[in-house]
């Protein structure tokens, strides 16, 4: 039996702003705890709040990202419920009347492209930390009031890899508009999942369960294939699923129900008496929109007609933006028609270096024009492509010319066929067998003859010249 | 409609208030009578009015993104019933 998953993602960004949303103090990561806090943010009695504009400026920013209709009247509203690190024991959230509604996401698994809706996306704020030892909890209001969005997503995502998509471009948009750091580790972005499992064809969605507790994109994807196994077995078997709250153990790489015992929902929203509504006019949301610069999604679209470049390569040169920058930069630079030979260099050795350093491509510091110099050496046969990424290790390690490099490390190839004749002479010599093999008619043979060339050669030795070489040796042998 | 003792139990219950029996019957009642007397609205033609959140003709009250000077830890930890260095400390809530 075949079943499909059915996934609605809810994520929770902080967004950059220097301060608070509706008060005034810092909101630099990593400062000692409780020093970055006013009475606003503490829940002291008889304090009001007033929104940082910054945090609408860059709400109403997401919301129009995502295709998002912005509501021209918006209010915010108390959500009531007690927790140690809500202070004034209800968040400043939004209930029936959020920023905005209706929008969408596109996004590419590698094969299919797919629109995924957004339900909303509003404003509310974040809570403190809490720290557990032994006896207490320890609290750090340093967090509590830092603007968060909500972006809920339609129950749209069927796949676990599709989630991962979602996830990635939602990042990449987030930091297209410089609104959120977006970085998991620190709790900048966050991530809850809604899923359920049917049998494939049925129209009537299965029970949910909620997943909790997921730090990385590949945590997500994780708990979702997990969960999937679990649900559908539970199906197959005719048991019921329970609706609960479950939260992902990566340690033990699975859904665990939440322990503590879940009180009913009841927040009792109400409209937030301190903080007067909000009416966004049409002019301050074109106003917002010229701000909005070139979307990952229109860069993609771009880079394949402008560069002839694939969707697949595309989206993985634009899922950030600095890189995107610099590869633009590289590809136009590029003289040549066909951008292959330059989207594979990006592509392979240049984000993989960028990857291990943990930095984007910028970060390299390497110039365009060095890039593609050493590119050209490739291709005019100074250099073999296997020397080609050693001097390239060595260009971004020392910040040196490859000129400079290929000189002093001896990396030029030899195309000479006079000084390759004693490499051809002395691997015939050596393999005896090959070359019996090759005489019997085993082109394979040569190829095998050849690779032992390119090895005493150190990879200098330029392998079309020395398989003719080879050959008019051979011949003679 | 009548309010219950149940549901003012479970009011209060959300708002962590310890009812006495005598105040719980004393609140149901005037929990009622204030519902009854906001049915009342229900006698009104009230087609398009749309609901009030605010009533101060008021909107877009905004702060620049400047940070401002707060409390220092020691000021902020001040009141609390119970800290350990420069957390705020509470009963532990996960087990
Ligand atoms: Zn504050």
């Amino acid at each position: 039996m075949d079943y499909q998953a059915v996934i609605g993602l809810e994520v929770h960004a902080h967004l950059k702003t220097r301060t608070k949303a509706f008060c005034g103090c810092p909101t630099e990561f990593g400062a000692p705890a409780n020093s970055q806090v006013c009475p606003v943010c503490l829940g002291f009695p008889g304090s009001l709040p007033v929104l940082n504009k910054a945090a609408l400026d860059f709400a109403v920013k997401v919301a129009l990202a995502l295709n998002c209709t912005v509501q021209e009247f918006t209010k915010l509203d108390r959500k009531n419920y007690f927790y140690p690190d809500l202070p004034k024991n209800y968040q400043i959230s939004q209930y029936d009347l959020p920023l905005s509604r209706n929008g969408f996401l596109d996004i590419f698994t590698g094969k299919t492209r797919k629109r995924i809706g957004i339900t909303r996306v509003h404003l509310e704020e974040d809570a403190g930390k809490l720290i557990h030892q032994e006896s207490v909890s320890l609290v750090d209001f340093n967090r509590s009031g830092i603007p968060l969005l909500e972006i809920v997503s339609e129950p749209d995502i069927n796949s676990p890899q599709e989630a991962y998509a979602y996830l990635t471009a939602l990042k990449s948009i987030l930091e297209y508009l410089e609104v959120s750091d977006c970085d998991m580790e620190k709790g900048s972005l966050r991530c809850d999942a809604n899923i359920s499992v049917r049998k494939a064809g049925e129209k009537t969605l299965g029970t949910k369960a909620e997943l909790k507790n997921m730090n990385s994109f590949k945590a997500v994807r994780d708990a979702l294939d997990y969960e999937i196994l679990r649900q559908s077995e539970e199906v197959a078997s005719g048991n019921a699923v329970v609706q609960e709250t479950r939260l992902w153990d990566a340690g033990k790489q699975k859904t665990l129900p939440m322990r503590a015992k879940e009180e009913a929902k009841d927040y009792r929203y109400f409209p937030e008496p301190d903080l007067p509504p909000f009416i966004i006019r049409a002019e301050a949301i074109e106003e917002v929109r010229k701000g909005i610069p070139e979307m990952p999604r229109e860069k993609i679209s771009r880079f394949m007609s402008d560069f002839g470049i694939s969707e697949y390569d595309a989206t993985i040169l634009t899922s950030r933006k600095e890189d995107a920058l610099f590869a633009e930069e590289c590809i136009k630079e590029y003289p040549e028609k066909d951008k292959k030979t330059v989207t594979n260099w990006l592509i392979g050795p240049l984000l993989s270096e960028a990857n291990n350093r943990n930095c984007a491509l910028p970060g390299l510091r390497i110039t365009a024009k060095r890039l593609l110099g050493l590119i050209s050496l490739v291709e005019r046969q100074e250099i073999s492509g296997l020397s080609a990424k050693t001097v390239l290790t060595e260009m971004i390690d020392s910040g040196r010319e490859a000129g400079e490099i290929i000189k002093e490390k001896g990396l030029s190839q030899v195309s000479d066929s006079a000084s390759l004749e004693s490499v051809a002479d002395e691997v015939i010599r050596e393999n005896v067998k090959s070359v019996a093999d090759f005489k019997q008619g085993k082109e394979s043979a040569l190829m095998f003859l050849v690779g032992q060339a390119m090895k005493k050669s150190r990879g200098k030795a330029n392998p079309k010249v020395i398989q003719e070489v080879l050959k008019r040796r051979l011949a003679d042998a | 409609m009548p309010i219950t003792k149940d549901t003012v139990e479970y009011v209060a219950h959300l708002a962590r208030i310890d009812l006495q029996a005598k105040e719980l019957e004393k609140l149901s009642r005037q929990l009622e009578e204030i519902v009854i007397f906001i049915d009342r609205f229900k006698e009104l033609d009230l087609k398009g009015v749309s609901a009030a959140s605010h009533i101060l003709p008021i909107h877009n009250v905004l702060r620049e993104d400047a940070p401002r000077p707060g409390l220092c830890a020691e000021k902020a930890l001040q009141c609390a019933p119970q800290k350990e260095g420069n957390f705020f400390a509470v009963p532990k809530v996960i087990e």
